[in-house]
C-alpha cells in the first residue's frame, strides 16, 4: 500500500501524473518537466515534499549526539541554523544525507530521505550513546518547497517575519495567515527559495495560500521530474545515485561536509584512513559530444574499459544539453574525453567542472 | 486525445499511414503524452531491413527511454531528419510533422494485422 502525501488528492485535481517513489504515491509531473523546471529557474514553483522524514532530537547531550551521528561539525551553526551533513557507517558509506536544524543544543530537527525515514531512525536509535530522546514525527509535518527568484515575493505578503532577515541554511517559528509553520532558507533547486514544514492536516490551506499568492508571480506547481532535473544542474547529491551505502563522501565530492577535525563521529576512523590513502574513485561532470542522453547506470570507459557508471543524467532544460554525474576511477579522472555506453554504443563526453549551473 | 480515423495503430502505440506501399510511422498521442518531453530521436539507418516487431529506434524524453518497434517488416525509405535537431516536434505535432520513419511495405497482409482506431481506443480503455 503506497503512503500518501496530505496533499495527494490536489496533485490528482491538479492533472498530475502520479508514480511511485520510495513507499509514496508522488506527482511526478504536471505540466510538463521543462516547462516546470524553467518556471523555477525564472519565476517561482511549488513542491509537495511531505514524503522527506523529520526526526527529532532532545536531550541535554543533543548537540553530542548530532556530532557524533553526522559528519559535519555542528558547533559551526548557532540557534536558528541549518546544516548539510552525510550520515555514516562505520565503513564510511552513507546511511543518508540529512539536514540538521537545531533550535537549541537541546533540540534539533533532522530532516531525512523519504525512503530513509525508518532505516535512519532505527540507526539513529540503534547509537543513541547520549540517552536523548528520538522521536520519528514524520507523519505530523507536511513539507512544502518553494523555490525560485520571485520565492521570496510570493512568501512575503503571507507572512510577518522579515524575510530579508532569514539568511541562507537559517529557519524559524512563524505562522502563515494564523497557521504555524517552521520556514527555512534551504532548497534543492539551485534558486533561491524556503521550505516550509507545518502540521500535516493544515497542508491544503498552505498549499492553497501559498499558490494563489504566487499566481501574479507565474506560480506552478512542480512534480518530482523537474526536482531531479533542477538538483542535478548545480550538482546537488541524490540518495541512492552519487551517495549510497558503499559510496563515502569522501568519493561523493562532499569532503566539505566532513569535519575530520571535530571528536568522534560514525565513520570517522574509515574517513580519515581513506583520506590519508587517498580516495579510489571520483564524482565527475560529464556534458556529451555525441548525440544521446546518459541515465543512471550507464557505463564509462575509456581507451582501456570500464572505469566507472553515471549516477545521475538527464537533457538539461536550462543548458539545453545531456549532462551527467558520474562515479568514476580517480586514476582515469584526469583524462578530458570519455565514452558512455548507450544501448551498447560508445558515445563522447567530455568531462566539465561541476556545477553545471550556478544561479548568477 | 486524439486518434484520427485514417490511422493504423500499433499495441506498442505506433500509428501507421499507409499510402501505396509506403507506411509513415511515428508515436501516437498517448505515447507522446506518456512520455511527456522529446529530447531526443535515434533513427535506423536508411535502407535498413526490418522485421515486425523488431526495434528500429529509440525516443527519449527528459525522464526516460523508450524504444520503438516496427510495426510491420520492410526497408527504411526515409527518416525524418528535422526531428534530429527538434525532437520536440513529436510533442506538438506527432501525426504529421512528428512522424519518424517511412517504410516501403513487403508483407501487405500485416498491415491487415495492425489495429483500427476503434481497436486502439479499445485496447487503450482496457491498458486502464
Amino acid at each position: 500500500m503506497l503512503k500518501k502525501t496530505p496533499l495527494n488528492e490536489i496533485h490528482k485535481s491538479l492533472g498530475a501524473r502520479m508514480v511511485e517513489f520510495g513507499g509514496w504515491e508522488m506527482p511526478v509531473q504536471y505540466t510538463g518537466v521543462i516547462d516546470e523546471h524553467n518556471a523555477v529557474r525564472n519565476a517561482v514553483g511549488l513542491f509537495d515534499i511531505s514524503h522527506m522524514g523529520e526526526i527529532i532530537v532532545e536531550g541535554e547531550l543533543a548537540k553530542d549526539f548530532i556530532n557524533y551521528i553526522t559528519t559535519n561539525k555542528i558547533d559551526k551553526i548557532k540557534d536558528g541554523g541549518c546544516q548539510y551533513a552525510a550520515v555514516c557507517n562505520p565503513d564510511g558509506g552513507c546511511v543518508d544525507d540529512v539536514i540538521s536544524y537545531q533550535y537549541n543544543p537541546q533540540k534539533y530537527l533532522v530532516v531525512v530521505n523519504a525512503s530513509n525515514t525508518d532505516k535512519d531512525f532505527a540507526w539513529f536509535t540503534e547509537n543513541n550513546m547520549h540517552g536523548v530522546s528520538i522521536a520519528n514525527v514524520s507523519p505530523q509535518y507536511c513539507q512544502l518547497a518553494l523555490q525560485g527568484p520571485k520565492a521570496e515575493a510570493t512568501l512575503q505578503p503571507l507572512i510577518r517575519f522579515p524575510l530579508g532577515d532569514l539568511k541562507y541554511y537559517t529557519f524559524c517559528e512563524t505562522e502563515m495567515k494564523g497557521i504555524p509553520i517552521i520556514l527555512s532558507r534551504t532548497g534543492y533547486t539551485g534558486e533561491d527559495g524556503f521550505e516550509i514544514y507545518g502540521a500535516s492536516n493544515r497542508a491544503v490551506d498552505l498549499w492553497n495560500m501559498l499558490m494563489k499568492a504566487g499566481e501574479a508571480h507565474g506560480i506552478k506547481p512542480i512534480g518530482l521530474a523537474a526536482r531531479d532535473t533542477l538538483r542535478l544542474e548545480p550538482s546537488y547529491s541524490l540518495y541512492g545515485h552519487e551517495i549510497t551505502d558503499t559510496v563515502n563522501p569522501l568519493e561523493a565530492r562532499l569532503g566539505w561536509v566532513v569535519a575530520l577535525d571535530k571528536p568522534d563521529f560514525i565513520g570517522k576512523d574509515s574517513l580519515e584512513k581513506i583520506k590519508q590513502s587517498g580516495v579510489k574513485r571520483t564524482i565527475i561532470g560529464l556534458e556529451m559530444i555525441d548525440k544521446a542522453v546518459p541515465r543512471q547506470g550507464y557505463e564509462i570507459e575509456n581507451a582501456s574499459g570500464k572505469i566507472g557508471v553515471v549516477t545521475s543524467g538527464t537533457f538539461s532544460p536550462t543548458l539545453e544539453k545531456s549532462i551527467a554525474m558520474a562515479l568514476i576511477d580517480k586514476k582515469a579522472a584526469d583524462h578530458d574525453e570519455f565514452f558512455v555506453v548507450v544501448r551498447g554504443k560508445k558515445m563522447k563526453a567530455k568531462k566539465i567542472s561541476l556545477p553545471f549551473y550556478k544561479r548568477k | 486525445m486524439e486518434f484520427p480515423g485514417d490511422l493504423k495503430y500499433s499495441k506498442e502505440h505506433e500509428w501507421i499511414r499507409i499510402e501505396g506501399k509506403v507506411a509513415t510511422i511515428g508515436i501516437t498521442d498517448f505515447a507522446q503524452d506518456q512520455l511527456g518531453d522529446v529530447v531526443m530521436v535515434e533513427f535506423p539507418n536508411e535502407g535498413a531491413i526490418l522485421t515486425k516487431d523488431e526495434t528500429f529506434g529509440v525516443v527519449e524524453s527528459v525522464k526516460s527511454v523508450s524504444d520503438v518497434f516496427a510495426p510491420i517488416s520492410g526497408k527504411v525509405l526515409e527518416t525524418n531528419e528535422p526531428l534530429a535537431d527538434s525532437p520536440g516536434i513529436i510533442n506538438e505535432d506527432c501525426y504529421n510533422e512528428g512522424w519518424i520513419i517511412k517504410m516501403e511495405i513487403t508483407d501487405p497482409k500485416q498491415v491487415d494485422e495492425l489495429l483500427t482506431v476503434d481497436q486502439y481506443k479499445a485496447y487503450l480503455a482496457e491498458q486502464g
